[in-house]
């Protein structure tokens, strides 16, 4: 006779907030590299690893922040015209790609939707990993969608899209030292194409983790920071088109 | 014996390593990391001093000829400032302090089994070893290395042709501080996780040791100030390489066009000191922490306000923020800026000196106990306001402009930040080595190294303030040439001779350092009856910290001369003070 012992994991205290705790804090490795699946600090695993993407987050908005300052700076500094003997701005706004730009950034916003489906079904797939071994319970299948599969694809395209776009300047004599507007285009949308690349990385790691058999939590998680991450790169690209379109 | 209560039910992260490589090498426990991280400082420290010691050669003997290196040329001693100045800010003094101490005892102190992301640690650690080797690397390139000093400016920092090192040495300079910036970030990105999220039950924010919430606040500096810094770096690269002109204008060199327009070097400037000052807290702030945690306990009493020097450390992180145009007075900036960043710079000196009375009204009628590490906190206060008293003349716009590039500033900035963060150094590796290695560092080889490096060091750096006073640039190769410097001369070889007692008294800390780990009398696991958790556990601390608990905190953590308790201590994890308050 089958046991009648449910294996849901107890509800297990969320807390290492000092003061607050009435329990000893549930502690182990953050970086979703270890497998033990149904580990059951999960919960604090995936809270530190978003509290972990808050904080790197941080910096990268640093960076883009102080590209910003200096492209503010850069518009206005006036430069000397040895030939004419005047002063004069040396700014000549780049005629952007913009149809190109506005695909773009379908593309990138449409990613970020599958990418928070792929990240809703892995959550679900987690809550409901126990249940199958209840006895008398069985779930419906799910078909599973490759929503990770097509955020990838997705994100390939927006890079090739992007690529796409630095041909079109370069095609039209526009190269990253032609003047300092073009020097800002190349660097803000090659800066945030080298960020978006590094939540493609992550992505791919979390698909090869189906092939090595790691835990579903372990890439859960992965993909959960991965989604906020993706999320934070779609709001920057918008910024960046912002910045880039409005402010010349 | 004391009693302390453990909770049961932990889990480590990461099996302890059996290999050698994945044990000393590749290792993700931070004990290691921490360790690593030390013996880089140290190794770079050695490498800075020499350096230092070749320049002040050059100084007063210019036309020497030196064993194995010959004379040192003009542009080699510019390159030996630059280096100087590089190795020991970055790898040195943010190195050693943070990702060395901090490491090894920011988990231990709050109570965790290690770093909230491991792999991440191992990560930094080795990224900036990289840029270490990158930054050496530099020396032996065809031009030497880059004569642009630590701060970088262009144009001379911008283009090729501007000097001898300015070539592939400058290119291997400015990776090596983009590749040091992303091994901080993620080491920041550890020190706040860990730091909010792992702390053991009953550590409260405000029962964290204060070297713990230094490191934190450094922590919090440096993600906020490393981003800018790469940025800055990433467009100097460009404009060097790729032919932009983000900080070059319009120019000549040697007579060409440099082919440049239109930028401005001051925009570099903005962004450097935007890093550059916050990374003065970088370097000084674990100091403080050391210094409050150290003074505490060597005084047996508790530490004297311990919300006032909190706050006063988070304001000096929100502060250290708005007041980098004070190194840019003399820079053309328009005047009225100059006294806009005049006034955050003099109210940034109240929570320092919130601090120093702080450390003071520690000592104050403590059963002072004159340990070296004692001795080495106290010796940081007094290096940090002698340094400290010269800021406000530098605050002044109107006064930097005698006082800029002069060695008045070299003699403020050393005392100040630089070897006062090395004797923060110094304190934390004397009370904190019987717990890394299990051994007593000899006291008396220990005294005699800090009253020769105290003395020594106001020998060397208080007559810089005269030198500076009377109008002797920084920087300057030879003084020979220059009248009005040569009735100089003699101070400058005061200077030197002081400088040579000061370094061979380093060798003593040398010698202490690795005979002690041998050879030195063998510790209990608390010999300096100190109440925070690394000294609850065995020395040294096994792989997971505490043996497979996690400790239960009840009390502050500068429980000294409790009246009532049984001993002139209470550990934090002991439950018998909550009733005797």
């Amino acid at each position: 006779m089958a046991s009648f012992t449910p294996t849901i994991p107890a509800p297990r205290p969320t807390t290492s907030r000092g003061n607050r705790a009435d329990l000893p804090p549930v502690v182990g490795g953050g970086d979703g590299s270890r497998p033990d699946p149904g580990s059951p600090d999960y919960g604090a695993r995936l809270r530190r690893a978003r509290l972990g993407l808050v904080i790197a987050l941080t910096p990268i908005m640093m960076l883009f922040v102080a590209f910003t300052s200096a492209y503010i700076v850069r518009q206005g500094l006036p430069t000397f015209d040895p030939h004419t003997n005047t002063v004069v701005r040396d700014w000549i706004p780049v005629p952007l790609p913009t149809l190109l730009f506005l695909i773009n950034t379908c593309v990138l916003v449409l990613s970020s939707v599958t990418i928070e489906c792929a990240r809703r079904q892995l959550a679900r797939q987690v809550a409901l990993e126990p249940v199958p071994s209840i006895p008398g319970v069985s779930l419906v299948t799910e078909r599973k969608f490759p929503w990770l599969a097509l955020t990838i694809v997705l994100g390939l395209c927006f890079l090739s899209g992007q690529w796409l776009a630095w041909k079109d300047l370069a095609s039209r004599g526009f190269y990253v030292a032609t003047g300092p507007s073009s020097s800002f285009v190349y660097l803000l949308t090659g800066g945030h194409a080298v960020h978006l690349f590094g939540g493609i990385l992550a992505l791919l790691a979390a698909g090869a983790s189906v092939i090595l058999h790691r835990p579903l939590a372990s890439r859960r998680i992965v993909v959960d920071v991965t989604a906020w991450y993706w999320h934070f790169m779609a709001l920057l690209w918008i910024y960046i088109l912002a910045l880039l379109e409005f402010a010349h | 014996m004391a009693t302390h209560e453990f909770a049961a039910g932990e889990s480590h992260p990461h099996a302890a390593p059996q290999g050698f490589i994945r044990k000393y090498v590749f290792s993700l426990d931070h004990k290691i990391i921490g360790l690593q991280y030390y013996f880089l400082g140290l190794a770079a420290v050695f490498v800075g001093m020499f350096l230092s010691l070749l320049m002040r050669i050059h100084l007063i003997w210019p036309t020497a000829v030196l064993p194995f290196l010959g004379e040192i040329k003009p542009e080699t001693y510019l390159s030996l400032v630059t280096m100087h100045g590089t190795i020991m800010v970055f790898f040195v003094l943010t190195t050693a302090p943070q990702g060395g101490f901090g490491n090894y005892f920011l988990p231990i102190q709050i109570g965790a089994p290690d770093m909230a992301f491991p792999v991440l640690n191992m990560l930094s650690f080795w990224v900036t070893f990289l840029a270490f080797l990158t930054l050496l690397a530099s020396f032996f390139v065809i031009g030497g290395a880059p004569l642009h000093g630590w701060t970088g400016y262009p144009p001379l920092s911008a283009l090729r042709s501007s000097g001898p090192g300015e070539g592939l040495g400058a290119d291997l300079w400015i990776t090596s501080i983009a590749v040091f910036c992303i091994g901080a970030l993620l080491g920041s990105l550890n020190f706040i996780t860990t730091t909010l999220d792992m702390r053991a039950r009953g550590m409260t924010l405000m029962r964290m040791p204060l070297t713990t919430w230094a490191w934190f606040c450094t922590a919090i500096i440096g993600l906020l100030a490393f981003g800018v810094l790469l940025s800055a770096g990433i467009l100097l690269l460009m404009d060097r390489n790729l032919g932009t002109s983000f900080y070059l204008p319009l120019g000549t060199i040697n007579g060409q066009l440099t082919g440049h327009k239109g930028g401005s070097p001051l925009l570099w400037q903005h962004l450097f000191w935007f890093f550059g000052h916050p990374e003065v807290y970088i370097a000084i702030l674990p100091a403080m922490g050391v210094c409050s945690h150290l003074l505490s306990v060597g005084a047996r009493k508790p530490v004297f306000s311990y919300k006032t020097i909190v706050l006063a450390m988070l304001s000096i992180v929100v502060l250290g923020f708005g007041v980098w145009g004070h190194h840019m007075f003399v820079s053309g900036m328009s005047p009225y800026s100059g006294y806009a960043f005049s006034i955050p710079t003099m109210a940034i000196t109240v929570p320092s000196a919130v601090l120093s009375f702080a450390w003071l009204a520690t000592l104050w009628r403590g059963n002072i106990r004159f340990t070296t590490p004692s001795l080495f906190g106290i010796g940081f206060v007094s290096l940090f306001v002698a340094g400290g008293v010269s800021g406000p003349f530098l605050a002044q716009p109107a006064l930097d402009i005698q006082l800029h590039d002069t060695y008045f500033v070299i003699g403020h900035f050393h005392l100040i930040m630089a070897v006062a963060a090395i004797f923060g150094i110094f304190a934390a590796t004397y009370h904190w080595f019987p717990k890394m290695f299990g051994r007593r560092m000899s006291e008396s080889l220990g005294r005699w190294h800090f009253f020769i490096t105290l003395i020594g060091t106001y020998a060397i750096f208080v007559p810089m303030h005269y030198l500076g006073i009377a109008g002797h640039p920084r920087r300057y190769s030879q003084l020979t040439e220059v009248d009005y410097l040569r009735d100089l001369i003699p101070v400058q070889k005061f200077i030197t001779y002081a400088a040579f007692v000061t370094i061979a008294g380093q060798l003593i800390f040398l010698f202490n350092l690795f005979w002690s780990m041998f050879r030195g009398k063998q510790a209990s696991d608390n010999p300096w009856e100190a109440t925070t958790l690394e000294w609850t556990t065995a020395t040294p601390p096994p792989h997971d910290n505490f043996g497979g608990h996690t400790p239960v905190v009840h009390n502050g953590p500068y429980e000294y001369s409790v009246p009532g308790a049984p001993r002139d201590y209470v550990m934090q994890t002991d439950p018998a003070a909550v009733k005797a308050h």
